[in-house]
């Protein structure tokens, strides 16, 4: 009896914590149906309006531009800089090795409160003028530590006797590098710009320190919450959603296949 | 894993080959490492490091007599602390047993989560990999986004309030939002996967023989799981909780969104307020930095005792 109680006790609370997980998120799919009017806070009926007229409510586009271009333009200067210290990290020595992974490790263990008030600080004294240049540096830099966690893992797993083939088959270092290393690192470089651009895409506090008048997705949601979110936010939330699942269940199908092709071989 | 120990091989390509002995290579290696590393360093001493000194700065300016609002003098008023500490520490205190409530609930559901997930369907690839999505799922939505659909959740009129009160588990006039709970609540929801995964990617290695060695001495399945499973999967807790504890102590979305101001207020709201509209820079400033110092202080507490070296 008791076995039996332990042996159920895992599944059914793991599916319960499953369920807690996801009803959130189940709202806000079906409250992007919901024929809202101005609040959307109880449900009035299915429409598909919302669907079809993303942009319908005032500035909610122009905030998601400004996340999109924001999302782009840190996730391209984190995952570049990102990379290039995992890389060198990885495969070289200093004398600095732990101050440089200390360096990479703190911003994950400041609360995101800190780093956005100390930024505004920085950005404060030297009178730098909020908007888009100081949101896309910030979220740059907390994206940073991220990528350098990925794609180090990555490259930390990856056999250096390659590239010294590479070498002994009369390769160029840089040749080696773009050649060999550069593909095997790809997948995950890949995950970490994704990361990257979920993280910038999603970051409130850190934006909102920083921001001056400019509105992210986040923060337009943020200050329309006393108000009532138009049922357009839901909407642009849900295709995220989806547009991130496919992403990730691509992404699992592609490697799949590559790591069966590889077998073959 | 070592490639400047490694026997340098003359590196093929015109020119190069030349100069390519054993002491050139790794000169040349040496400096290639620190052209990959600077650039990213550089920025991030500019944007992380300095920031932190600006933040320490501003802590201690003075507002000057007759200053318009905004206006600081630099200066070393250390009094900006007391003042901030003795105006503010209930916020400060309930922001950490917040985030310590938030954390201990994470762990509760996370960890059958990660096991389920990670020893019980071991094997099913398939499976598996659909419910390690599902965890990650609520990063693809918007954290704001969900937190609203959680206060709609708890709202009166939403669809847990009048089941509770039907049962008398909740007085006929008892409410859920606005509440230290649905703080909590929201807390614990919106850094649940921050718990569960370090805790998976731990468990995903653990040696399942090891299991059924403790049943095959006579060990119950929960004696087991205390004297085997629990220690061996330590660092992914101590991971999980530490990625749990640190952004929900400092957050402040969930307060403002699922509390109610008065006795669910939290420090991010206060440092919020302070800077943006109160105006108080200093005072701000002294307070982000008494709740990185409180936190630093905790942390390593918290991982001096339990902790392996394996993190940091």
């Amino acid at each position: 009896m008791r076995k039996t109680i332990g042996r159920w006790l895992v599944p059914v609370f793991g599916g319960l914590a499953f369920i807690f997980l996801l009803v959130p998120i189940g709202y806000v799919f079906a409250f992007s149906f919901n024929d809202a009017g101005r609040t959307n806070l109880s449900w009035r009926g299915f429409t598909l309006e919302n669907w079809l007229n993303p942009c319908g409510a005032p500035a909610v586009c122009e905030a998601l531009g400004n996340s999109l271009q924001i999302g782009a333009a840190a996730t391209v200067m984190a995952t570049i800089l990102g990379t290039a210290i995992a890389i060198g990290l990885v495969r070289y020595r200093f004398r600095f090795n732990a101050t440089a992974n200390m360096l990479i490790f703190l911003p994950l263990a400041t609360p995101e409160v800190v780093l956005g008030a100390s930024l505004l600080a920085q950005f404060l004294n030297i009178g730098a003028e909020l908007g888009m240049g100081t949101i896309i540096i910030a979220h740059t830099m907390f994206c940073i530590s991220f990528v350098v966690v990925t794609v180090k893992a990555r490259v930390a797993s990856l056999d250096p006797k390659l590239e010294e083939a590479a070498a002994d088959l009369y390769a160029s270092p840089l040749q080696a590098f773009w050649r060999v290393t550069f593909p095997l690192l790809l997948p995950g470089i890949v995950a970490a710009a994704l990361l990257a651009f979920a993280m910038s895409f999603d970051d409130f506090i850190i934006t909102n320190f920083n921001s001056g008048n400019v509105d992210t997705f986040p923060k337009f949601i943020y200050v329309a919450a006393t108000r009532g979110i138009p049922a357009q936010a839901n909407v642009i939330g849900s295709a995220m959603f989806l547009i991130a699942l496919a992403i990730v269940i691509g992404g699992q199908v592609l490697s799949h296949r590559r790591s069966k092709l590889l077998a073959a071989r | 894993m070592n490639v400047l120990a490694a026997p340098a091989k003359p590196a093929g390509g015109p020119g190069a080959a030349e100069k390519a002995g054993g002491k050139t290579l790794q000169r040349r290696r040496g400096r290639t490492g620190y052209l990959l590393i600077l650039p990213g360093f550089i920025f991030m001493l500019l944007f992380f490091v300095l920031p932190v000194f600006s933040l320490l700065a501003t802590s201690l300016y003075t507002k000057p007599p007759g200053a318009d609002i905004g206006q600081f003098a630099p200066a070393l008023e250390f009094g900006n602390y007391a003042v901030v500490l003795g105006s503010y520490w209930p916020e400060l205190l309930r922001s950490f047993a917040f985030a310590l409530v938030a954390t201990a609930a994470a762990l509760l559901i996370g960890y059958p989560m990660a096991y389920l997930v990670a020893v019980r369907l071991r094997g099913r690839k398939l499976l598996q990999g659909i419910l390690l999505v599902l965890i990650i799922a609520p990063f693809f939505t918007s954290f704001i986004l969900r937190t609203q659909a959680w206060k709609q959740i708890l709202a009166d009129e939403g669809p847990v309030v009048p089941v509770l009160r039907a049962l008398s588990l909740l007085p006929a006039d008892g409410r859920l939002t606005a509440t230290a709970f649905a703080v909590v609540c929201g807390l614990t929801y919106n850094f649940l996967p921050f718990m569960t995964l370090p805790i998976y990617a731990n468990l995903e290695r653990l040696d399942t023989r090891l299991i059924e060695a403790g049943s095959d001495l006579y060990a119950s399945g929960f004696t087991t799981f205390r004297t085997v499973t629990l220690p061996l999967s330590m660092p992914g807790v101590i991971a999980g909780t530490l990625l749990t504890f640190i952004p929900a102590s400092g957050d402040y979305v969930n307060a403002a969104l699922l509390g109610n101001n008065r006795d669910t207020t939290m420090i991010g709201q206060v440092i919020d307020s302070r800077f943006f509209r109160v105006v108080d820079y200093p005072g701000a400033a002294a307070l982000s930095f008494i709740l990185m110092l409180a936190i630093l202080v905790l942390v390593t507490a918290y991982v001096r005792r339990f902790g392996t070296k394996e993190l940091i």
